[in-house]
């Protein structure tokens, strides 16, 4: 019953990190290519996790915990460097699907919340 | 008080992460991960100048299941995207005004928004009053940042800066 868990855990993990990646390949723009890693590979590392954590803390070796230390790092890593990549593209314009914000300094005023759109350089 | 101790909460995660990290729960090893976790707030004062307050711990616990729950469905949603049709995706960026104030609160608001629903936060303006994010797949934008801000934002502002 526990490896029937287990290998479905660590399936549906390889699944998830595997659909991550392949977002990299499918998606057309580099913003909307951040997203596969960020979002299906936490999943995918989720899972494969708590199949780790299910399989060393029932064969009775003592309690292991350091799966919650890596997915707390994942969870605080995976969005920070996103979010740094995100504006490294801004900063150098890349191509993008959705109208780019015109420069940041007209986001910057106060007040205005609608971001007219440039074509892409 | 607050000179010599100050960041408690900070002593206690650092005292936790310390145990975490050495895998045991001997009392020497406790010792040792308080020690550190009051001396290394104590000497990295600096890159912390504003003391955190929980205000209320049940409402995080809360929070943080629910976004739990929430990276299952986005890693779902997302999955979907990308087997779908990438062709067919309509991206956009979208500029949400923050009503949050402290560093904390936002950095988590933009972490929460990077691993829940089809959001990537891209940047935070100089002045700290928005917040610029990409969306994977999005029709109506006004309803995007109305759900962001009912689902996270206000919840993150009732637990870390109640009026």
């Amino acid at each position: 019953m526990l490896d029937f868990l287990l290998s479905l855990l660590i399936l549906a993990g390889a699944a998830f990190t595997f659909i991550g990646s392949l977002g990299l390949a499918r998606l057309p723009d580099f913003y909307t290519r951040l997203h596969g890693p960020t979002k299906a590979t936490t999943l995918g590392v989720g899972s494969l996790l708590i199949a780790s954590s299910l399989y060393f803390n029932t064969r009775g070796e003592g309690v292991s915990l350091h799966e919650a230390l890596v997915t707390l790092f994942l969870f605080i890593t995976a969005p920070a460097s996103a979010h740094l990549l995100s504006k490294a593209a801004l900063h150098l314009q890349l191509r993008s699907l959705a109208p780019l914000p015109t420069a940041l300094e007209a986001v910057q005023k106060p007040g205005q919340t609608d971001l007219g759109s440039t074509d892409t350089p | 008080m607050r000179r010599l101790l100050p960041h408690p909460l900070m002593t206690l995660t650092l005292a936790t992460l310390w145990l975490l990290l050495v895998n045991s729960a001997a009392p020497g090893q406790i010792v040792l991960g308080l020690v550190l976790g009051w001396a290394i707030p104590l000497f990295t004062q600096r890159f912390w100048p504003e003391t955190l307050h929980i205000h209320r711990p049940f409402a995080l616990l809360r929070f943080i299941i629910r976004v739990l729950g929430d990276i299952v469905v986005a890693n779902l949603t997302v999955a979907r995207l990308i087997l779908g049709h990438p062709q067919r995706l309509r991206p956009a960026f979208v500029l949400m005004p923050l009503a949050l104030k402290s560093d904390l609160a936002i950095s988590l608001l933009a972490n929460t928004i990077c691993l829940t629903p089809g959001t990537v936060s891209a940047c935070l303006t100089l002045d700290r009053h928005h917040l610029l994010v990409h969306t994977l797949d999005t029709a109506d934008r006004e309803q995007l940042i109305a759900m962001l801000k009912s689902r996270y934002e206000t919840p993150l502002q009732e637990i870390f800066e109640p009026c």
